[in-house]
């Protein structure tokens, strides 16, 4: 195998990990906002099964999450919803693993959720209570209060933190490959298997880089844009 | 008839009784100057007024029609309680401008917001006289601030006073009945006080209804009407301000807090408290 071949061969797993990354995004970030907020409700058993809930969810380890997801459905009600779903897709769409890509993208949706709501309680509650009152004497409502005077400022407080999740997902991705996904390292790994050949496997890491650059990049311009007020 | 009257403000927050019974009188176009050490509740008491603490007893009349009632308050919805607030405009110690937003934009947020709720300006025509309308408006409070050329600042750019003028305008751009001020000069320093008290005169000789919780006995002295003068959750002496600061000032704790604050002599400068 040639290197562009072995390159094209590592690029095709590597979409799958950039597929995972952006869904698991669109995901997460707006399914953390409803968890952070449950986390700061005061009706106090909503508060307690949401900060429970986040506890278990980063409390295990991802590719246990993974695992759960993935058997769990076959194991306690004798139904193999993941890998009829690889079937059905593979049949009627030609499409490979996509069972065990939503397997992993519940998992990963979920666990980064919750990552994300405890940004968010921390960027939430950071916001003095001031900004709340002078929107309520000039008669708005909670949630043109939220939206219109809270929103943003919290958005610019989080960049930073959510800058370093973002940068971890992508690295995460990696995990899928325990229940077979074929993202890049699971195609490194085939080709060690089959060809054995070695080197893809840390050329993997060029990918990683590559992307992890470019996000870099953008999270920076992104900060730079919210620069304009302090606060 | 008095625009503004309280009746038996109590508040408790725990076991602390921070009002104990205020009463309150502003006449329309009157400066009510609310002056007392710190714990002896002036700022709960604008808090109350302004719906941010709801009092455990005791009624509020605008106009001589009723408009808080502690009675029933738990009975009012979150769009009454809006209506009724917006009577009063408040402008905070920490000026609590929205940091994202500019000058202006600070200004016409709210007012716009209510047009867009507003079912009678659906229309494309009135929405559109609305704004122009709101933007000479704009235009004319900054002003009288004296900032008509920061208008398209951010706050992190201005100083305490212009961020404190730009919230006075912000309020004003409401027209509130009655605008209160919890310690307006406070966060400020000395040299930058000066311009902010300047404006709350103008809006005084204006007749603008406001009530001021302050420190600046200066401003109490001059600017005022009234003196209300609060001592541990309760009003211990209100009266105009001449009789206040005059040498024959009935109360004696009074004469104690403007000798222990004015550092023993009688107001002039401005001194912070």
């Amino acid at each position: 195998m040639s290197f562009l071949e072995i390159t094209a061969f590592l690029l095709r797993g590597f979409r799958i990990s950039l597929l995972i990354f952006a869904v698991t995004l669109a995901a997460a970030i707006p399914l953390g906002l409803p968890i952070a907020f449950c986390s700061m409700s005061r009706i106090k058993p909503v508060a307690a099964v949401s900060k429970v809930f986040v506890w278990i969810v980063r409390g295990v380890p991802l590719m246990l999450q993974i695992f759960i997801i993935y058997y769990v459905p076959g194991l306690v009600f004798h139904y193999q919803l993941f890998g009829d779903l690889d079937r059905y897709f593979l049949l009627n769409h030609g499409i490979e693993d996509a069972g065990r890509i939503i397997a992993v993208l519940i998992a990963f949706a979920v666990n980064y959720a919750c990552y994300f709501s405890e940004i968010y309680r921390g960027g939430i509650e950071s916001i003095s209570r001031g900004q709340y009152e002078a929107g309520q004497v000039l008669g708005m409502t909670k949630s043109q209060i939220f939206f219109r005077v809270i929103l943003l400022q919290v958005v610019k407080r989080i960049v930073p933190p959510m800058s370093n999740e973002i940068i971890t997902l992508i690295k995460d991705t990696a995990l899928a490959n325990c229940i077979m996904v074929a993202e890049i390292i699971k195609q490194a790994k085939d080709l060690a298997a089959t060809k054995a050949l070695i080197w893809p496997l840390f050329y993997t890491g060029a990918f990683y880089l590559a992307f992890v650059g470019l996000l870099t990049l953008l999270l920076g311009r992104l900060e730079k844009k919210l620069s304009y007020f302090s606060g | 008839m008095a625009l503004l009257e309280i009746r038996d403000f109590h508040k408790s927050f725990g076991k602390t009784e921070v009002l104990k019974g205020i009463d309150l009188t502003v006449g329309k176009g009157e400066t009510l100057a609310v002056i007392g050490s710190s714990g002896s509740g002036k700022t709960t008491l604008l808090r109350c007024l302004n719906f941010l603490v709801t009092p455990d007893r005791g009624r509020m009349y605008l106009d001589g029609k009723l408009l808080f009632d502690a009675g029933d308050a738990k009975k009012l919805k979150e769009d009454e309680l809006r209506e009724r607030r917006l009577h009063f405009g408040l402008v905070f110690q920490n000026f609590n401008l929205f940091p994202q937003y500019t000058v202006k934009e600070n200004l016409c947020l709210a007012p716009k917001l209510r047009m867009r709720e507003d079912p009678e300006m659906k229309d494309r025509a009135k929405r559109a006289a609305f704004l122009s309308e709101l933007d000479e408006k704009a235009e004319g409070l900054l002003r009288k601030v004296g900032l008509s050329d920061r208008g398209g600042a951010y706050p992190c750019e201005l100083s305490g006073g212009q961020q404190q003028r730009v919230a006075i305008a912000r309020a004003l751009a409401l027209s509130p009945d009655i605008l209160c001020f919890d310690e307006p000069t406070s966060a400020l320093d000395p040299e930058l006080t000066a311009e902010v008290l300047k404006v709350m005169r103008s809006l005084a000789a204006d007749r603008m209804t406001m009530i001021v919780v302050t420190h600046e006995m200066s401003f109490a002295a001059e600017a005022a009407d009234r003196i209300l003068f609060m001592d541990r959750g309760a009003v211990e002496f209100d009266g105009p301000s001449s009789a206040a600061f005059g040498p024959g000032c009935t109360s004696e704790r009074l004469r104690a807090f403007i000798g222990s604050v004015s550092g023993g002599e009688r107001p002039a400068g401005h001194e912070t408290a």
